[in-house]
C-alpha cells in the first residue's frame, strides 16, 4: 500500500499584506522503503510542504489538499490527538540545522528517551537499553557516557546523529530529511546519507530528501521532485532526470552546476525566484526561460503526462527524444 | 609569472584561557602553510571548517598578524611590516565574506557602502567618490537605482554582488573569496562565479578562494591547497589534483563529494570518525586516527612537504609507496582536455 499520498497539496499564508501561497497544487506519493527527493531553491516551498504534513505548521496557514493520506488514513480530517499517534512515531522528520533542533536545556539521553516514554510501552530500563542501542546504531562513540551530554557539548554531526537517533527511535515508515546534511562538512555529509540509506534500506523505512544539492540527488533518490515557486514543475526517476529534464528550470538548474560545465563560464539563470508580490501571470519561471513566449506570459501551463516528466509547462523539453527511444 | 603572495611556515597561534591558574592553552589555529600565489592566478583553499582556512584569509588580509613564518605580498614583507607599509598592502588585498546578509550594514545605503573605503584611504572628493561608486554599481551587474538602497532591498545573489564592488572600490590586486557562493542557490551561485571570472580577466586580479564546495572550486581554481587541521597536506595544480589526488585525506575529500551523476552513483570512500579537536592535535601526522594507510611512523613523525610529480604532498605513505594514488572519476573528465 502507498504509504504517503498527496495530491493537490496547497499551503496558504496569512500575511499582513494579503494571503501568500506557499505550496501551489503539489501532488508527492512515497512507496514503503523508497527514497524521494524534492529538489528547488529557497522560497520553493519544499520544506513548507512537508511541515504540512507533519502538522507542523502555524495557525496563519491554511492547508488543503484533495488527499493527504498516509496509510489510507486522512490526516487533515484526523483528530489532533490521534495526529499526534502518528506523527514522531510513524512519521518522524529531522531539520537542517541540528544544533537548534536540540534543546539545549536538557540531556541528549533525556531527549531520545522523551521520545520512547510518548510513543511506547517501554518501561525506564527498557528505555535506558534502548537509547544505547540507538546511539551506537547511529554511530557514536561511548554511547553511555554521550547520553548525559547537554547539545552543546557536540559537534554538528554529532548533533545530527542524535537527531536521526531521536527520530528514528520507533522505527518510522517515513522519515522526512529537510536538508540534513547542509550545514555539515563533506566528510561528515557522507557519513550522514550513508547512515540515512543504511536505515533506509535495514528498516525498510521510506525516506522524503529535501535538498538544493544536485549531488545528493544523485547520490541517494530514487525517484526526484522539483518545485519551483510553489509549485511541482517536474517529476521524474532521478536517471531520467539528470538525462532528459523536460522542463526548462530542471534543465537549466542542472547546467548551472559547476560539475556540470563545460568551458570557464556556468550557463547561469538570469532573475532571482519570484518572491510573494512579484508572482508573475502564466508560467512562474517565465520571465527566467529562455524558452517563454507569450502564450506561457499569460496561459498558466498545463500538466504534462506522466510520461514526461509531469512537467508544468507548455513546451516542455526533451520530448523528441523520449519518442525516439 | 611573478608570485604576488608568498608565504613560507606560516603560522597563527592563539592563547586559550583555561581559567585563573592554570597557564593559558596555545591552539595551533593555523600550524604551517607555505604557498605561492602567482599574480593574476586562482589558490583555492579547501578544507572542512576547523581547518584553519578562515584564519588564513585573516593574515592574507591583515587583519591579525601572523604568529610565524614569513608571508610577502606584492614584494613587501607582511611579518616584518612598518605600518605604512600594512596600510598600503590593506588597499591592495580586499575580502568578500561568506554571509552577504551579515557583512553589509542594514543602516547604510549601498552608495555609503561603496563609499566608505575611499573615504578612509583616498583625498577624493564626494563628487568623484559617488562617481566610482555608480560606475562599480554598473560593473557588477547592479543597476544605477540600486545606489540609494538599503541591503535588505536585495536579494542574496545582489547582496554578495554589493560586497564584491565594496571590495573592489579600492582597485586592489588581490581578492580573499571566503567561500563567497556557499550561502547561495545554484542558479544564483552561477551568476556570481561568472561575474568573479569576468572581473578577474578584466582587471587581472589574483583570487585566494576558500571553499569547501570541490565542484565549484575544480571549476574556479589554477591551483589547489588542501588544509587538514592547520597544516597544508597537499597542493597541486587543480586538473591534476582532482585527477591524481595524493595525499589519502584529498582522496577521502574527493570521494566525499557527492557527483552529479545518478548513473555514476559509486562506492564512497567513507573517512571513519571526525576532525579531531585542534586542543588535542593526533601527534604525528594529524590525519592518522581517520587513516586507512596509516602506520607507526605515521603516529609519531610529522610527515614534510615533499614534491611527487606536479603536486608537493605531506604523507610518509605516499612517500614510501604505500599509498596508491586514486583517479578520480567525475563527469568533468571528458571535458578537461577542452577546458
Amino acid at each position: 500500500m502507498t504509504l504517503l499520498d498527496i495530491r493537490n497539496l496547497s499551503v496558504t499564508f496569512e500575511t499582513r499584506s494579503g494571503p501568500f501561497r506557499a505550496v501551489d497544487g503539489v501532488d508527492l506519493t512515497v512507496e514503503p522503503a523508497e527514497v524521494v527527493a524534492i529538489v528547488g531553491e529557497s522560497g520553493s516551498g519544499k520544506s513548507v510542504a512537508m511541515l504540512a504534513v507533519m502538522g507542523l505548521l502555524p495557525d496563519s496557514a491554511t492547508v488543503t489538499a484533495d488527499k493527504l493520506e498516509f496509510e489510507g488514513r486522512d490526516l487533515l480530517k484526523m483528530s489532533d490527538h490521534d495526529r499526534r499517534q502518528i506523527i514522531g512515531r510513524d512519521i518522524a522528520m529531522i531539520f537542517q540545522e541540528p544544533v537548534a533542533s536540540l534543546n539545549p536545556c536538557f540531556t541528549v539521553g533525556f531527549q531520545i528517551k522523551e521520545m520512547l516514554r510518548r510513543h511506547t510501552k517501554l518501561d525506564k530500563d527498557a528505555r535506558q537499553k534502548r537509547a544505547v542501542e540507538l546511539l551506537g546504531m547511529v554511530g557514536i562513540s561511548e554511547p553511555e557516557r554521550r547520553l548525559r551530554a547537554f547539545p552543546h557539548q557536540l559537534s554538528g554531526g554529532m548533533s545530527q546523529r542524535v537527531m536521526i537517533a531521536m527520530a528514528t527511535s520507533c522505527n518510522p515508515k517515513l522519515l522526512i530529511a529537510d536538508e540534513p546534511t547542509t550545514a555539515l562538512d563533506v566528510t561528515i555529509q557522507a557519513q550522514i546519507l550513508e547512515l540515512l540509506s543504511d536505515l533506509q534500506r535495514d528498516e525498510n523505512m521510506a525516506l522524503v530528501l529535501i535538498t538544493h544539492d544536485m549531488g545528493v540527488v544523485a547520490e541517494t533518490a530514487e525517484r526526484v521532485m522539483v518545485q519551483y515557486a510553489g509549485m511541482q514543475v517536474e517529476r521524474q526517476p532521478v536517471r531520467s532526470l539528470f538525462r532528459t529534464p523536460h522542463h526548462p528550470y530542471t534543465a537549466a538548474l542542472l547546467a548551472a552546476l559547476p560539475d556540470r560545465a563545460r568551458g570557464t563560464r556556468l550557463p547561469s539563470i538570469p532573475g532571482m525566484v519570484p518572491g510573494q508580490h512579484d508572482r508573475p501571470t502564466g508560467c512562474q519561471f517565465n520571465p527566467r526561460c529562455p524558452y517563454a513566449d507569450d502564450k506561457c506570459r499569460t496561459v498558466d501551463p498545463p500538466r504534462q503526462p506522466e510520461a514526461i516528466g509531469a512537467a508544468l509547462c507548455h513546451y516542455p523539453l526533451n520530448v523528441a527524444v523520449e519518442a525516439a527511444l | 609569472m611573478s608570485a604576488l603572495i608568498t608565504a613560507k611556515e606560516l603560522r597563527r597561534d592563539y592563547e586559550v584561557g583555561r581559567g585563573l591558574l592554570s597557564k593559558p592553552f596555545v591552539l595551533h589555529a593555523v600550524a604551517e602553510a607555505t604557498f605561492t600565489v602567482d599574480e593574476g592566478k586562482t589558490l583555492a583553499v579547501v578544507g572542512e571548517s576547523g581547518c584553519g582556512k578562515s584564519t588564513l584569509a585573516r593574515m592574507l588580509t591583515m587583519i591579525e598578524p601572523p604568529t610565524g613564518g614569513q608571508l610577502t605580498i606584492d614584494g613587501r614583507d607582511v611579518t616584518a611590516g612598518a605600518h605604512a607599509d600594512l596600510k598600503a598592502l590593506r588597499a591592495t588585498v580586499q575580502i568578500v565574506f561568506q554571509n552577504p546578509y551579515g557583512s553589509l550594514n542594514p543602516r547604510q545605503k549601498i552608495g555609503a557602502i561603496l563609499e566608505e573605503p575611499l573615504k578612509i584611504n583616498t583625498s577624493l572628493s564626494a563628487a568623484e567618490r559617488e562617481a566610482k561608486g555608480r560606475a562599480m554599481l554598473a560593473e557588477v551587474g547592479l543597476r544605477p537605482e540600486h545606489y540609494g538602497r538599503y541591503p535588505h532591498m536585495f536579494s542574496g545573489g545582489q547582496r554578495q554582488r554589493i560586497a564584491i564592488a565594496r571590495a573592489l572600490m579600492l582597485e586592489p590586486k588581490i581578492m580573499v573569496l571566503d567561500e563567497p557562493v556557499s550561502a547561495l542557490d545554484v542558479s544564483i551561485q552561477a551568476s556570481i562565479l561568472n561575474l568573479l571570472a569576468d572581473l578577474q580577466e578584466k582587471r587581472g586580479l589574483t583570487y585566494v578562494f576558500i571553499s569547501h564546495a570541490l565542484a565549484v572550486v575544480r571549476h574556479v581554481a589554477d591551483d589547489v591547497m588542501v588544509m587538514y587541521l592547520g597544516r597544508g597536506v597537499e597542493i597541486a595544480p587543480a586538473e591534476t589534483l582532482f585527477e591524481t589526488p595524493r595525499h589519502p585525506y584529498t582522496q577521502a575529500l574527493l570521494a566525499a563529494t557527492p557527483i552529479a551523476d545518478p548513473e555514476r552513483r559509486g562506492q564512497r570512500l567513507r573517512l571513519k570518525g571526525e576532525l579531531p579537536s585542534p586542543f588535542n592535535p593526533p601527534s604525528g601526522c594529524a590525519f592518522h586516527p581517520r587513516c586507512p594507510f596509516a602506520s607507526d611512523r605515521c603516529r609519531k613523525e610529522l610527515p614534510q612537504m615533499l614534491p611527487a610529480g606536479a603536486t608537493l604532498v605531506a604523507c610518509h605513505g605516499v612517500e614510501e609507496g604505500r599509498v596508491p594514488i586514486a583517479p578520480m572519476v567525475t563527469p568533468l573528465d571528458a571535458t578537461v582536455s577542452a577546458v
